[in-house]
């Protein structure tokens, strides 16, 4: 039986892996033994393609403006959906299954229909092409999400433990940040983990407020693009370095992950 | 948990509030407004009540992608949910395997969508892709770029591919969350393989299975870059959903009423079917208790 | 039918153990003999679980076997070992209905469909369970899904022994005493073997015959209630069964008698020669609280003591006195007075045990040392 499971698990992980593996594959090849020779591994192996990206401003702003609003919606997520995931999980208020719901809503909206007014909105404010303007976008999606996680861990967390720090003279501010967080810590980890994954790997509305100075990454890959048909090295070298910082961030996490994943909640 | 009724937990919920009205409500309100209205320019609007929805709903573009749509989310439900739950248990439950095993299926959930795309573009063409040149060499004609059958197999292959890992992780979890006194009472009653899957394994996934199939339906339902990056919607309109025919429509063609009134109706129908889901849901937490 | 044999069984959860700390459950030799009701008693982390686990099979032993009827079990599989177990928390396949709970482990048998409705109708019968058999079984209280967990067992013919896993924890206390009845009967009706695991001396006390004191992995005292109480063979037995435990002073032998510190207790020819055999030992002397006597007068053999407090507990009372620096609690039925001014204890010396290197120091007239 657990002969069969693993022969079935290394069978799914290198259906995962060999897509992958290719692109690491030709991004170590040149354009010419692209389309020229096939091979499984790179018969003249070079590190050409990547050194355009790192040579190039326009391509390695990309990763900082891609990183830059990954971390502000991260860091806007966690800011509002602490305490409003607090609220939710403790007391009862005027209309809050609505309000609840109504924030899951968002996370059902098609990204494709808040294009147009996202675009328009950005731009009369000023904050178009900005990084705070990608970031804030992206919290439409991720704060839901983030409510909902946080809401489903602080619930887990007794009362009694609330009760008890305030007996024992913390102020909620104290007590919020000294007690209760590292309780719900695997929690963040998994609400970082969902806003890192839905910011870094959105493109239709992070392309679309943005033209210069905060072009993600991944909009900048379709520049490679040319008069003479694409450059699929210097593609691939770009599509390498996106998966990096996606495998650091579960890295990190992956022991909360499972436990969070548990509760249902993503 | 009996909650206090305390009305000032307002405060605590203000800045998200505030937040997302600002980034839904006002855009929202844009769509309507647009979706009731023939503007021809900045000064000249003109009221036309339900007219573009009538439109919309009779346009063959949109009746067709709609359909397309079902197809496409039904059949990587159809495939990703029995795999996930597969692949989740014959996921290694401890030691470092665990931990590389899930690494590793979670690497294709943290690629930017259109890297996904380039990925499969490079991993399936006839010329240079793996995938391809090994199909072609079997002696069998594949070319997802020309013939649409093969560009549809491809597309579902992908986001099989891109999803089935959080339907295999949110599995996983579920399956480590079941005490071991339920394995050891099952050997015990003399339960075979098949019935401790069906009596205790399945029954204890129902929570996360039915938020794994409310993700991949809203997320399938509204997919939009991978397949623009992999086919570009064709050979044809083969592989264009409801967002590619949404977003060709608004910025493409400047269509801005029709487009306003299709993302009302796109929104609403996935709005029913995850309000069904979410009853559900609720049902469930309710007998729980 | 079985009796369950213990040989030469040790376990440790370390690959390869050196020292003594890395075993779980030491070495150790015993017999649960075929239709017994048996407890295995002990405070948390003893190896209680560990060797009830061994038993039905959930645990390899590292060393030694597990004999049933004589025959070695080592390699047999849980399900085939022909036992059942209950678990701390109840195990209920939630998607079913009662009756199809307790049908499981039948139809896993395949046993025809006309015989399955038989059995399980008995054994819901017994169980009081009738009423609810087409529910859903998630639904119900604790002490039902706990009722339906040992049903399972029930049902099959061949099970010969019910392990226990301290299946109580989750029930409320008003029903505990109703389950273990139930408990009781079940025992007298089916003849079975039954080893219950629990940190509880009342529950096993009032469910078992014989009970096993487990601490450190060891069973320190095998016996009947009584004897447990009367008799202890180790210092743990003393202290942790009675309430409160056992007294327990540390003594040095002199010619007068037992000393501690500046107080010496008499002792007889008998208990000198005792003593005496014990060699260089540490020696303790231990008394139940429920023995020493206390009293407002004085004779021959009393010492005076100084009264520090009183607890009353209803039916009785807890007396703590001062015996020199040593604390010493003294338990006294509600009608008996506790002295105002001046105390005096007595040690009546047919309850006085001693103890070297914590176990009962016996004489050949007087039984075995474990």
């Amino acid at each position: 039986m657990s002969r069969k499971k693993n022969i079935g698990i290394t069978a799914y992980s290198i259906f995962v892996l060999l897509p992958v593996y290719w692109l690491i594959n030709m991004s170590f090849k040149s354009n010419e033994e692209i389309l020229g020779t096939f091979s499984l591994w790179p018969q003249q192996f070079t590190f050409a393609n990547y050194q355009v990206i790192f040579t190039d401003p326009s391509w390695y702003n990309g990763y900082f403006n891609s990183i830059t609003y990954v971390v502000l919606n991260s860091i806007i997520t966690l800011l509002v959906a602490l305490p409003a995931a607090y609220a939710f999980s403790r007391y009862k208020f005027i209309g809050d299954k609505h309000l609840f719901f109504w924030l899951l809503t968002n996370r059902m909206a098609p990204p494709a229909v808040f294009l147009l007014p996202f675009f328009q909105l950005y731009s009369s404010i000023g904050l178009f092409d900005t990084h705070i303007a990608v970031a804030l976008a992206h919290c439409l999606f991720s704060v839901p999400l983030a409510v909902w996680i946080l809401e489903g861990f602080m619930s887990s967390v007794p009362r009694e433990i609330d009760e008890t720090a305030y007996i024992d003279g913390y102020s909620f501010p104290r007590f919020f940040i000294r007690i209760f967080l590292p309780l719900i810590s695997s929690g963040i980890g998994v609400t970082v983990f969902f806003s890192f994954m839905f910011s870094w790997v959105e493109l239709l509305l992070a392309r679309t407020l943005t033209s210069v100075n905060a072009k993600p990454i991944a909009a900048i890959m379709t520049r490679t693009i040319g008069a003479d048909g694409i450059d699929w090295g210097v593609l691939s070298a770009a599509g390498v370095l996106t998966i990096i910082p996606g495998i650091l961030v579960i890295y990190f996490v992956r022991n909360h992950v499972a436990k969070g994943f548990a509760l249902g909640r993503v | 948990m009996n909650k206090i009724q305390n009305n000032r937990a307002w405060f605590l919920v203000l800045p998200v509030f505030i937040l997302v009205a600002f980034s839904a409500i006002i855009p929202l309100m844009t769509v309507v407004n647009y979706s009731v209205q023939d503007i021809f320019d900045q000064n000249n609007a003109y009221f036309v009540g339900v007219e573009w929805y009538r439109d919309v709903l009779q346009d063959p573009r949109l009746q067709d992608s709609l359909l397309r749509q079902f197809m496409y989310s039904g059949s990587v439900l159809a495939i990703e949910i029995p795999l996930g739950i597969a692949v989740a248990l014959m996921m290694p439950t401890r030691g470092a395997m665990a931990s590389l095993s899930l690494i590793l299926l979670a690497i294709p959930l943290l690629i930017p969508w259109n890297v996904v795309g380039t990925i499969w573009q490079i991993f399936a063409r006839a010329d240079i892709g793996l995938l391809g040149y090994a199909i072609n060499g079997m002696g069998i004609e594949y070319n997802y770029a020309t013939n649409a059958t093969d560009a549809w197999l491809t597309v579902v292959l992908m986001d099989v591919w891109h999803w089935t890992s959080l339907i295999a992780l949110l599995c996983y979890s579920g399956l480590r969350a079941i005490p071991d006194a339920y394995y050891q009472a099952a050997k015990i009653d003399r339960a075979s393989d098949w019935a401790i899957f069906k009596y205790i394994q399945l029954p204890k996934l129902k929570g996360v299975l039915i938020i794994g199939v409310l993700l991949r339906f809203m997320d399938s339902f509204m997919i939009y870059t991978e397949p623009f990056v992999l086919t570009g919607g064709g050979p044809g309109n083969s592989t264009t959903f409801l967002s590619q025919t949404l977003t060709k429509m608004a910025i493409g063609q400047f269509d801005i009423g029709p487009a306003a009134a299709f993302s009302m109706i796109y929104f609403l129908i996935v709005l029913l079917v995850s309000w069904l889901f979410f009853t559900t849901i609720s049902q469930l937490d309710k007998n729980k208790t | 039918m079985a009796e369950i044999q213990l040989k030469d069984l040790a376990h440790s959860y370390a690959a390869d153990p050196e020292h003594t700390t890395d075993y779980a459950i030491h070495q150790m030799n015993h017999v649960w003999e075929q239709g017994g009701a048996y407890a295995l008693l002990g405070p948390s982390g003893c190896g209680k679980s560990t060797l009830l686990n061994i038993i039905s099979g959930l645990v390899k032993p590292s060393h030694g076997s597990v004999l049933f009827d004589g025959v070695v079990m080592n390699d047999i599989s849980p399900q085939d070992r022909n036992i059942a177990q209950v678990f701390q928390f109840p195990v209920i396949y939630d998607s079913m209905t009662v009756y199809d709970n307790l049908a499981f482990p039948l139809r896993n048998m395949k046993v025809i469909e006309s015989e399955v409705d038989e059995k399980v109708r008995a054994v819901a019968d017994i169980l009081e369970l009738n009423s609810i058999l087409q529910q859903k079984a998630n639904n119900l209280s604790a002490d039902q899904k706990q009722k339906i967990s040992m049903g399972r067992g029930l049902v099959r013919d061949d099970v010969s022994a019910i392990l226990f896993d301290e299946p109580l924890t989750v029930i409320d206390p008003n029903l505990k005493w109703k389950l273990r009845r139930k408990l009781k009967q079940i025992h007298e009706r089916y003849n079975l073997t039954m080893v219950y695991v629990t940190h509880d001396q009342l529950e096993a006390s009032t469910f078992a015959d014989k009970i096993a004191l487990m601490y450190e992995g060891k069973i320190v005292q095998f016996g009947t209630p009584r004897e447990l109480f009367e008799n202890p063979n180790h210092t743990f037995v003393g202290y942790f069964i009675g309430s409160p435990g056992m007294n327990l002073l540390e003594i040095e032998v002199t010619a007068e008698g037992a000393k501690m510190g500046e107080i010496t207790v008499c002792l007889n020819d008998q208990q000198r020669r005792l003593l005496k055999s014990a060699g260089n030992a540490s020696l303790k002397l231990g008394i139940r609280p429920e023995f020493v006597q206390l009293s407002s007068q004085s004779n021959d053999e009393s010492m005076p003591c100084t009264l520090v407090h009183t607890e009353d507990l209803g039916t009785y009372k807890i007396v703590t006195v001062m015996l020199g620096e040593h604390s010493i609690k003294v338990r006294l039925d509600e009608e008996q007075q506790v002295p105002e001014q001046n105390a005096y204890l007595n040690f009546p010396s047919q309850w006085l045990k001693f103890y070297a290197d914590d176990y009962l120091i016996v004489t050949d007239e007087t039984g075995d040392k474990s």
